[in-house]
């Protein structure tokens, strides 16, 4: 977890890359959000102060977007894919079993801040459905059964 | 690399670019898409560069796309001199060494190739190129061409000419296929009205999904008021189950920039965006390197090939949004507000983005350009059906053998594309319907299965082209569960401007949820309908107001499983889990143990060899017992 001071400095950084362009402000929370796993609230109201932004205008753009999270998240993101051609080859039975492997809902954290458990509209993978990604990496094909095995590489 | 400002520079790069093609000596190309790198391709990939080191080789790696047969990957093609090129399929690091002796000794043994290549067609240049020169070698006789591979043979590649087929990191490759050839001779040799007529001529309508006529809004944009205008490639490709865009941009991104080069001399645009999807990072990276590449050779920035014309590309990254893939919230997110769209009374070509004429188009319809220029306005719309000129990218999914991207020319009659491309429905199960169009679209079932494929036809039939995703689905798909999972979808994806859709979508989603989960009633079917109605009369977005479309589709062809779930509390393709129960087959069971084993909640009881019991107060119906059975002894009902 960053302390208030890193957060300062990141989001410092990030606005002089984009030369505190107000219309760079999706990528600006991207780039945040890409550094500290979510966008912690002290981030957003430096972002508010530092680019003349009102608070709420940020929270609504923050809050508009589903890659955006207010929320810490874990260490890695398992997010399962919720496109067609996944749900009819039977995603929803992933993320059943995910739900009871990782004792968590869709949406939340375990509480060792390891897994993050989330649904993806569509990764375009829709050949291999249905998938799974974990952090950069595409699980393809995938059965129920083949989940705690997987899991367990990301430890 | 130095800029480019005569035809005989751009020769000179050709040159280069096809010595990389077809090169004097052994290349091996890995198809390394998105859609590669998830089925293994990255460490096939090193298994031959550390292969190719071990052994001294001198074979040129390169990575290329997908060509659309994504079933089989990871692909790699092997290209030698004199010699047809040669793909093998579904390959494994394990299977690397094996490969590499036969490229060595020039003798198939083993490892069979899928089928092989004697020539390449350059679309844009109208020739084809030999790989092979003589006869055919007598090992390879008894390899399919490409062109007799079922799957391809009906195809027709335009939009995706290039994907598979070239280095994706290089832009010379893609000017050896004919790539800024067009741009050439838009610039030095058309004036931006001819351009424009050129286009109109061609037929060629939006590949988004609307099929509105792309030369008739360029001319619009064109005539618009204002000093300042706008192109912008639509690459927010939100339809699950659609993938050609991101195909398209990830491993033949110059098409989609050439595309809007010559579309904003035309307009009169000096700034151009794409705005791609987040959840597309390999698009990103390879369109900026693209445009990178494009920037040094002169085609971006200032007096583009000496032509006085000055224009710069930039991207921007979506976060996330379906409703961003239409045209006002996209603008708005562009801006860097929250993407909400507006009534579209003052079009956008007029006043869009920052208020001044924009021009967008999706990614599809911009790589179609470069090939109209160059080829002629006849040629393109000599090839599809009435009114629907050209060809168009569909991604076909879900319950089919050949699953993959696939481009074919507009008219062709559905049941081709399901059965002659993509192979039929495995399993020896029952065709129920394909649905196309995307959470706005609708289902074709099976008496429409001869319907031509064509932008006009598909809406007749309640369905529509959208972006192109087909979703095949057989018997054991419930159509009440897939209505239920796009107004889901939609539910959530409502950006909640207008109350039709943000209420109205919700009150929908409750009532089908409630089917699903066995509580329906009497009357639910019939308020589901004028709800629709309602919506689709009323809201203010095409998302909106093709938001019900899902529900009155799946209504209209199988208004019997509604029926099912609703009175007789049945889900007949055995989806809905409060409507189904499983058990298991005394005739079919071995007693194997395999599904007591695997029972998350250890509901299955039984002897070794005799017939297993599933006790239901224990059941949470999660199916692993169903598909771990090799006996399909587990019966739902």
């Amino acid at each position: 977890m960053k302390t208030a001071k890193t957060i300062e400095k990141t989001v410092k950084d990030i606005i002089k890359k984009y030369g505190g362009d107000k219309t760079a402000m999706i990528a600006i929370l991207q780039d945040v959000q890409e550094e500290c796993r979510y966008l912690p609230k002290e981030a957003l109201s430096s972002i508010s102060k530092k680019m003349d932004v009102p608070l709420t205008r940020i929270y609504e753009i923050a809050t508009f977007y589903n890659a955006f999270s207010l929320k810490p998240r874990g260490k890695y993101v398992v997010e399962v894919c919720a496109g067609t051609a996944c749900h009819v080859q039977g995603a929803a039975n992933l993320m059943d079993r995910l739900e009871r492997d990782l004792s968590i809902e869709c949406g939340e954290t375990t509480q060792d801040k390891t897994f993050t458990l989330e649904e993806v509209r569509c990764l375009g993978c829709c050949s291999l459905a249905p998938v799974l990604r974990i952090g950069a990496d595409v699980h393809p094909n995938l059965t129920q059964d083949e989940i705690p095995k997987i899991l367990r590489n990301y430890k | 690399m130095s800029k480019i400002n005569t035809l005989e520079d751009l020769n000179k790069a050709a040159k280069r670019g096809l010595e990389a093609i077809i090169p004097s000596k052994t290349k091996i190309m890995v198809g390394m898409g998105t859609s590669g790198i998830a089925s293994g391709a990255q460490a096939v990939y090193d298994a031959l560069a550390e292969e190719i080191k071990k052994r001294k080789l001198d074979i040129i790696l390169s990575k290329t796309g997908a060509m659309g047969m994504d079933c089989i990957e990871p692909l790699i093609d092997v290209v030698q001199p004199n010699k047809p090129r040669l793909a093998y399929s579904k390959m494994t690091a394990k299977k690397v060494p094996e490969v590499i002796d036969q490229i060595v000794k020039g003798a198939i043994n083993g490892n069979k190739p899928a089928y092989r290549m004697d020539e390449e067609e350059f679309i844009c240049l109208n020739e084809n190129k030999p790989y092979l020169k003589g006869p055919v070698p007598k090992d390879l006789e008894g390899i399919p061409k490409i062109k007799e591979v079922n799957f391809y043979k009906k195809q027709m590649k335009l939009a995706t000419r290039n994907c598979g087929m070239i280095n994706y990191e290089s832009i010379d490759e893609y000017i050896a296929k004919g790539g800024y050839i067009s741009l050439f001779k838009a610039l030095t040799k058309m004036k931006p009205e001819e351009i424009i007529e050129e286009i109109i001529a061609s037929g060629l309508r939006g590949r988004g999904g609307g099929g509105f006529p792309a030369g008739v809004k360029w001319q619009t944009c064109r005539r618009a008021h204002g000093d300042i205008k706008y192109v912008i490639c639509n690459g927010d490709e939100g339809d699950p189950g659609a993938y050609m865009d991101r195909s398209v941009m990830e491993v033949d991104p110059h098409s989609v920039i050439e595309g809007m080069i010559i579309g904003a001399f035309a307009i009169g645009s000096g700034q151009g965006f794409i705005y791609v999807r987040n959840e597309y990072p390999l698009a990103v990276a390879n369109l900026q390197r693209a445009i990178n590449q494009a920037r040094e050779y002169g085609f971006l920035g200032k007096n583009i090939l000496n032509s006085g014309f000055d224009f710069d590309l930039k991207i921007s990254k979506g976060a996330g949004a379906f409703v961003c893939g239409e045209s006002t919230a996209l603008m708005t997110s562009l801006e860097g507000k929250a993407g909400e769209p507006r009534a579209k009374y003052i079009h956008t070509v007029e006043h869009g983005l920052w208020d001044r004429p924009s021009n967008l188009n999706n990614v599809e319809t911009w790589a179609n350009v470069p090939a109209i220029i160059s080829r002629g306005a006849k040629w393109f719309s000599s090839i599809g059906c009435k009114n629907n000129s050209g060809t168009k990218v569909f991604c076909l999914v879900g319950k089919i053998n050949n699953i993959g991207m696939v481009e074919v020319p507009m008219g062709i009659p559905l049941k081709e594309i399901i059965y002659d491309i993509g192979g039929g429905i495995p399993g020896g199960k029952k065709y129920k319907a394909v649905q196309t169009g995307g959470p706005s679209g609708g289902c074709l079932p099976d008496n429409l299965i001869n319907i031509s494929v064509d932008f006009d036809s598909l809406w007749e039939a309640g369905s529509m082209m959208g972006s192109g995703g087909m979703i095949v689905m057989d018997e054991t798909t419930c159509m009440v569960d897939i209505a239920r999972y796009f107004i889901d979808f939609l539910e959530f994806e409502s950006c909640g401007k207008c109350v039709p859709c943000r209420e109205g979508v919700q009150r929908m989603n409750e009532i089908l949820q409630d089917i699903c989960n066995g509580k329906g009633k009497k009357g639910d079917v019939e308020l589901l309908e004028s709800m629709a109605q309602g919506i689709v009369d009323v809201a203010l977005c095409a998302l909106g107001s093709t938001a019900p479309n899902p529900v009155l589709s799946t209504l209209k062809y199988f208004r019997d499983e509604y029926v099912a779930h609703v009175r007789d509390k049945k889900c007949p393709a055995g989806v809905c889990k409060a409507l189904i129960r499983f058990s298991i087959s005394e005739e079919k069971c071995t007693g194997c143990g395999v599904c007591l084993k695997k029972c998350p909640t250890e509901c299955i009881s039984g002897e070794k060899k005799k017939t297993h019991v599933i006790d239901q107060t224990k059941c949470i119906k999660c199916g692993v017992c169903k598909e771990s059975c090799k006996f399909d002894a587990i019966i739902v009902e």
